[in-house]
């Protein structure tokens, strides 16, 4: 069943600079049950998707269409999107510390999100709390509700925040780099939590991240992102094993691996990520890219020339580049994964 | 909790010392002879000498700065035999001037500057607050540039030129009320507002603009935290997302600024006292200023520093109820 299918969605803010333009087309979709991995760097608006489906952007244009659950949201009245949000959509942010507000309890926290709701007695949302709250696995629930935040573990507070998330048991979670803020045991654990919940409920995850790491762990499917649009498209599997876009190959390139040969160097995409206020014209990518760059002249007009479409090169497996050619990846998805 | 007071009280005493020794030192070193002043101007050299006698002029500095400590805490006896004077608890000596104890002094002008302070802040609040979250909250539209020019033009005009304007209009032209006499509130407490009405506005008005564009910055600030940004993930609506998860951070330190401001308010508002002519702390100490009342000068610095250490402790104590995070455990 298709919870989340959001078409052409852009996403645009005015600046002193200029117009930002954030996200320019993104198109995905998220099955029940399934999970989502949006990849790609700092700036290349993956944070902005995640936020535009939720209605969260303030003073930004966004334009396209996200239906969830049948209903679009896009231009779709404050109070009914107020309503879902929390209720069927909920989001885990990144930095538990800063997200959960300082001055009130855990418990207080969790249950005042169902009590908006549901309308729930104060004291009902609290038990309410506690259970979620142990639902996570956070040990002495009743306890630690009355604590605020700062009197967490980061792993502790992670798990708080997945427990406010779940506690109007919603059907698509947005998890934006839940795990990057931690070490990597805990990262682990609170990824297990993850996957046991969306398991043991049928959740759509959407999961943001830059870690591919991550990604291979969790997601079914894998958009990469860069520059504000879609670079590839694939099933996890797919991505890790053939990979497309010289984006991604850049990414799994660079991942640093136990089994190299000493003296190997770690593998770097050169350059930075591109503007927003002035991207590059034509395919984003065009000046970090290896390909581009060893390209004859003629076929080098055509990434600079319009913006490469997202063209289908093999069954669910869709890539913005136009110079690609199949290509064996030097990373299997089992490697990433282990 | 009980260690933190007990170290935060000794921490004022402390302060309370040091700020005394120092007032202290600065007239010792002084050249004028406080025996000539409290004398009089026809005063013989031998009486002059007799009253120094008298005063303890002539024991060490520090044997007189520990005079006046103890003093402070237990009273003392000024003077010897016939010209003996019990200065009772707390004894902070005896003006030059009026030859009135200077706590009385002090106590008896207390109300006024009292009164003026807590009107005084709470218009500023009121106003500094409205403007400052409508502001934030409506920021770039006409209403906040509107509210933010005029409070920097506000904040540009000096006190005595808005109690100018204010005694010349409502005062003079209008005649809305006569001129402002200070009457205790017990006295009469509809002629106390109305006494105290333009030199509150006259205090208010600079803080008020003051506040307001501190209160915007801090909404703003906190609208934008990652906090905010989950109160509204979890589908509040946007008014509860304001006043419970926004203001109540975003006004933390505007409560930290009131209880400094007003701390030092109380022991007087020097110009805004002295222009209304109100019996205040304020023109206590610009009168004594004006006859080097030795004695009064540094009673009323060491009360202002008493307010001020004190609303310090207070604004941490309030700060830890407000903020978790900022309490021992």
């Amino acid at each position: 069943m298709t919870l989340l299918e959001v078409k052409d969605l852009a996403v645009q803010f005015d600046t002193a600079e200029g117009v930002v333009r954030a996200v320019r087309g993104v198109d995905f979709t998220v099955e029940a049950g399934r999970t989502l991995g949006i990849v790609g760097e700092s700036g290349s608006g993956k944070s902005v998707t995640s936020l535009a489906v939720m209605g969260l952007h303030r003073g930004a244009e966004v334009t396209g269409s996200v239906r969830f659950q049948g209903t679009e949201l896009i231009g779709a009245p404050e109070e009914t999107v107020r309503q879902l949000r929390g209720r069927r959509m909920a989001m885990v942010f990144q930095d538990a510390l800063t997200s959960l507000h300082p001055y009130f309890t855990i418990g207080d926290q969790i249950a005042e999100a169902h009590q908006t709701h549901f309308g729930t007695g104060r004291k009902a949302a609290l038990a309410r709390a506690v259970e979620v709250l142990g639902d996570v696995g956070i040990p002495e629930p009743a306890r630690r509700a009355g604590e605020y935040p700062h009197q967490f573990s980061g792993g502790m507070r992670q798990r708080a925040m997945i427990a406010l998330a779940l506690s109007c048991e919603p059907d698509l979670i947005i998890a934006d780099e839940p795990t990057t803020a931690l070490d990597v045991t805990v990262q682990a654990q609170v990824l297990e939590l993850l996957m046991k919940i969306q398991q043991d409920r049928g959740l759509g995850i959407i999961m943001i991240t830059h870690d591919l790491g991550v990604i291979a762990r969790v997601a079914d499917e894998v958009l990469v992102m860069y520059g504000g649009s879609a670079a590839e498209q694939a099933p996890a599997e797919t991505l890790f094993s053939t990979p497309r876009h010289p984006y991604t190959r850049g990414l799994l390139d660079s991942l640093p691996r136990l089994d190299a040969a000493d003296g190997d160097p770690l593998l770097a995409i050169p350059g930075s990520p591109p503007s927003l206020l002035a991207p590059p014209a034509g395919c984003a990518f065009h000046p970090r890219c290896g390909l581009y760059a060893a390209a004859p002249e003629a076929v080098r007009a055509a990434c600079t020339g319009e913006r490469p479409p997202l063209r289908l090169v093999a069954e669910d497996h869709r890539t913005a580049c136009l110079l690609d050619s199949p290509s064996e990846g030097r990373i299997t998805h089992q490697e990433v994964t282990a | 909790m009980i260690g933190f007071l007990v170290r935060r009280v000794a921490g004022i005493l402390l302060t309370l010392v040091v700020i005394s020794a120092i007032t202290f030192a600065v007239f010792y070193l002084l050249p004028s002879d406080p025996a000539a002043q409290f004398c009089g101007k026809d005063c013989s050299a031998d009486r002059i000498l007799l009253v120094r006698q008298q005063m303890g002029l002539d024991d060490p500095v520090t044997v007189q700065f520990g005079r006046y400590l103890v003093g402070i805490f237990a009273g003392q006896t000024l003077g010897s035999g016939d010209y003996a004077v019990h200065c009772s608890f707390p004894c902070f000596g005896y003006s030059y001037q009026s030859a009135q104890p200077v706590w009385d002094l002090m106590m008896d002008r207390l109300p006024a500057s009292a009164s003026l302070a807590v009107g005084a802040a709470f218009l500023w609040l009121v106003m500094g607050l409205a403007a400052g979250v409508v502001s934030a909250l409506r920021r770039g539209t006409w209403i906040d540039r509107t509210l933010m020019v005029g409070t920097i033009g506000i904040a540009a005009m000096p006190v005595y030129f808005t109690a100018m304007v204010l005694l010349y209009l409502v005062v003079g032209q209008l005649g809305l009320i006569p001129y402002p006499r200070y009457i205790a509130f017990g006295e009469h407490p509809f002629q106390w507002i109305q006494n105290l009405i333009l030199p509150w506005i006259t205090l208010a008005l600079m803080s008020a603009a003051m506040y307001a564009r501190m209160t915007r910055n801090s909404v703003i600030e906190t609208m934008a935290e990652p906090y905010v940004r989950t109160a509204r993930a979890k589908g509040l609506p946007e008014r509860r997302v304001v006043a419970k998860h926004g203001l109540r951070p975003a006004l933390t330190p505007v409560a930290t600024m009131l209880g400094m401001d007003l701390g030092g308010l109380l022991a007087g508002a020097l110009i805004t006292e002295s222009l209304f002519g109100l019996p205040g702390v304020g023109k206590l100490f610009a009168d004594s200023l004006n006859k080097a009342d030795q004695p009064v000068i540094m009673g009323v610095t060491l009360l202002a520093s008493f307010f001020i250490v004190t609303s310090n402790l207070i604004v941490d104590l309030v700060y830890a109820w407000i903020d978790p995070r900022a309490r021992l455990s």
